[in-house]
């Protein structure tokens, strides 16, 4: 079955590092997906009003060219792509009125009946792979890196699109010890990073995100591995404004989960993309020493 | 202007900026601003709406559907579709309700390049309202040179200058686009910026380019061209039929002339 690889806006310029880890991981796997050459943004956030239809119109052009291109399924990365395509989808499937209503107004495109299954790179590593087959293609394991993973808000909510049911983190668990990582569980791991309230308050007064990063400390992660890039410039962009503030009392290193995947496949450096991340992280890799193979 | 050819049976060529009916053409009615005209059909909205009696102060320009002076908004009686085009190209057809739209009033940022740099962000920055897109397409569906306009509004939001450089290129800066958008998004002038930008951080310089731009500055040609514009008018014809030409198929690279002091 083919996949189309949506990309997100943000993974092009902003969060290369998680969108190149990835596609050069895929490439070890020998897991095939088309990228998109025509795309849109998300939505970004699924809207709740209930007629509220134009904000239904990007998702679902995305959708709709996944279906052009011949696709199965469409894949993505970002978490907040990841939610607002899944329930565009939901709603294209499941909802005829409303599907109907948004078909008609995007008459220069072809109709669209939920047919194209959305997922998640997560998924798509378990589902097309496996971690046995990604345990056997680790040539650079984690030893020593106890890593922490961040679904935050839009990876379960709501249900019936979620990864994997709400208070269980397998996926990012199983691929991490498949990396030959210890997985840190805490409870923070689904607590909201702060989202969009950054852009109303002062650096450094984001009390959700010192929340996530504290719990993280206290339960012994040295890392946090996060797939949103909102989430990574909260908790890792925005730390030391927390550490200023005393809202956090440790750093506590994030990266992309994509990236972790790359350095263990062996993936030659340069698509790891470090110097978007912060200087914490990229010294934590050297100490524990990730970085020196490759 | 208006040529006839008395030897052979009434032929009648209408060129220029005005309408000639030939004998026997049949007419058609088009509304111009909802009023009712009978005009020759076969003849391209810009000139039937000269026939019917408007003159273009503005709204016209090049009359080859390059400068984007003559954008139209038109419909067909019956349907509720809404059609694009130029003025200056597109035939009349019948019961065609005709607007306009010579001017849009977008927002158009000023900047110097100088100041700016090859990163996205001077272009969010200059015309935020780019966020506003909500993918509806309308800008797309609207544009008379057939430019995926939503497409490179997205490639901007994503940072991706070049992509949406090479999207926007065949754009004539007609603003039909923004007359559509819900964003109220300038799309024409940020794809302008775009393509300025490239141009000027982001697409590798060409040596050869910068080499004859200098050679240029310091008076290369100087000499050359007084001698040409002091020559007298027998003179510059001899020299023009005279002239060494490249042969129109010739390989490129494979034709030099004879004289090569000017190169």
């Amino acid at each position: 079955m083919k996949i189309s690889y949506y990309p997100g806006c943000t993974l092009k310029y902003k969060a290369r590092n998680l969108e190149k880890a990835a596609l050069a991981s895929l490439d070890v796997l020998g897991i095939d997906v088309e990228e998109m050459d025509r795309w849109n943004c998300c939505g970004a956030v699924y809207s709740l009003a209930a007629d509220d239809l134009i904000h239904m119109v990007g998702p679902a052009r995305n959708l709709i060219r996944a279906k052009e291109q011949g696709a199965g399924k469409i894949v993505t990365l970002c978490s907040m792509c990841y939610n607002t395509l899944a329930r565009v989808n939901q709603l294209m499937k499941n909802d005829p009125e409303k599907r109907d209503t948004i078909n008609r107004f995007m008459d220069d495109e072809i109709d669209y009946f939920g047919e194209v299954e959305v997922v998640h790179f997560l998924s798509l590593l378990k589902e097309e792979v496996g971690w046995d087959a990604i345990r056997a293609k680790v040539s650079h394991p984690l030893n020593n890196l106890k890593i922490a993973s961040y679904y935050g808000c839009t990876l379960q909510r709501p249900e019936e699109v979620g990864i994997e049911p709400m208070g269980s983190f397998t996926l990012m668990n199983d691929l991490f010890e498949a990396l030959g990582a210890e997985v840190v569980s805490f409870a923070g791991a689904d607590k909201c990073c702060g989202s969009y309230q950054v852009i109303c308050e002062e650096p450094g007064d984001n009390s959700a995100a010192a929340k996530v990063l504290n719990l993280a400390a206290e339960n012994g992660a040295e890392m946090l591995a996060s797939s949103c890039p909102l989430c990574e410039f909260n908790l890792g962009k925005q730390q030391e404004a927390l550490l200023q503030k005393g809202a956090i009392s440790n750093n506590v290193p994030t990266l992309y989960f994509t990236q972790l995947l790359a350095m263990a496949l062996g993936v030659d450096s340069k698509e790891w993309c470090l110097e978007l991340n912060d200087k914490i992280t990229v010294d934590l890799l050297e100490a524990k020493n990730c970085l020196a193979a490759v | 202007m208006c040529e006839t050819n008395s030897t052979q049976p009434e032929i009648k060529v209408a060129t220029g900026d005005r309408a000639i009916l030939p004998e026997g053409a049949k007419t058609i009615p088009i509304f111009v601003m909802g009023k009712k005209y009978e005009v020759p059909e076969t003849l391209t909205i810009m000139k039937a709406m000269e026939f019917a009696g408007f003159k273009f102060l503005r709204g016209a320009g090049c009359r080859g559907g390059i400068c984007g002076a003559c954008p139209t908004v038109y419909r067909l009686a019956g349907d509720y579709k809404l059609h694009f085009g130029l003025a200056c190209q597109t035939v009349v057809e019948p019961n065609m309700y005709l607007a306009q739209i010579p001017f849009f009033p977008a927002n158009r940022a000023s900047f110097n390049i100088e100041e700016l740099n090859g990163a996205a962000e001077a272009i969010h920055a200059l015309y935020p309202e780019v966020f506003r897109c909500v993918a509806c397409n309308l800008c797309t569906k609207a544009c008379p040179m057939d430019v995926k306009v939503m497409d490179y509004i997205s490639a901007i939001k994503q940072g991706q200058i070049e992509k949406a450089a090479r999207i926007s290129f065949d754009c004539i800066q007609c603003g039909l686009c923004s007359s559509r958008c819900m964003g109220e998004i300038p799309q024409y002038h940020v794809a302008q910026l775009a393509r300025r930008i490239f141009a000027r951080y982001i697409q590798p310089q060409a040596e050869h380019l910068k080499q004859r731009a200098e050679e240029i500055s310091a008076g290369k040609y100087d000499q050359m061209l007084d001698d040409l514009s002091t020559m007298d008018k027998d003179n510059l014809e001899q020299l023009y039929v005279a002239r060494e030409r490249e042969p129109d198929m010739a390989e490129p690279g494979t034709w030099q002339p004879q004289d090569t002091k000017h190169l």
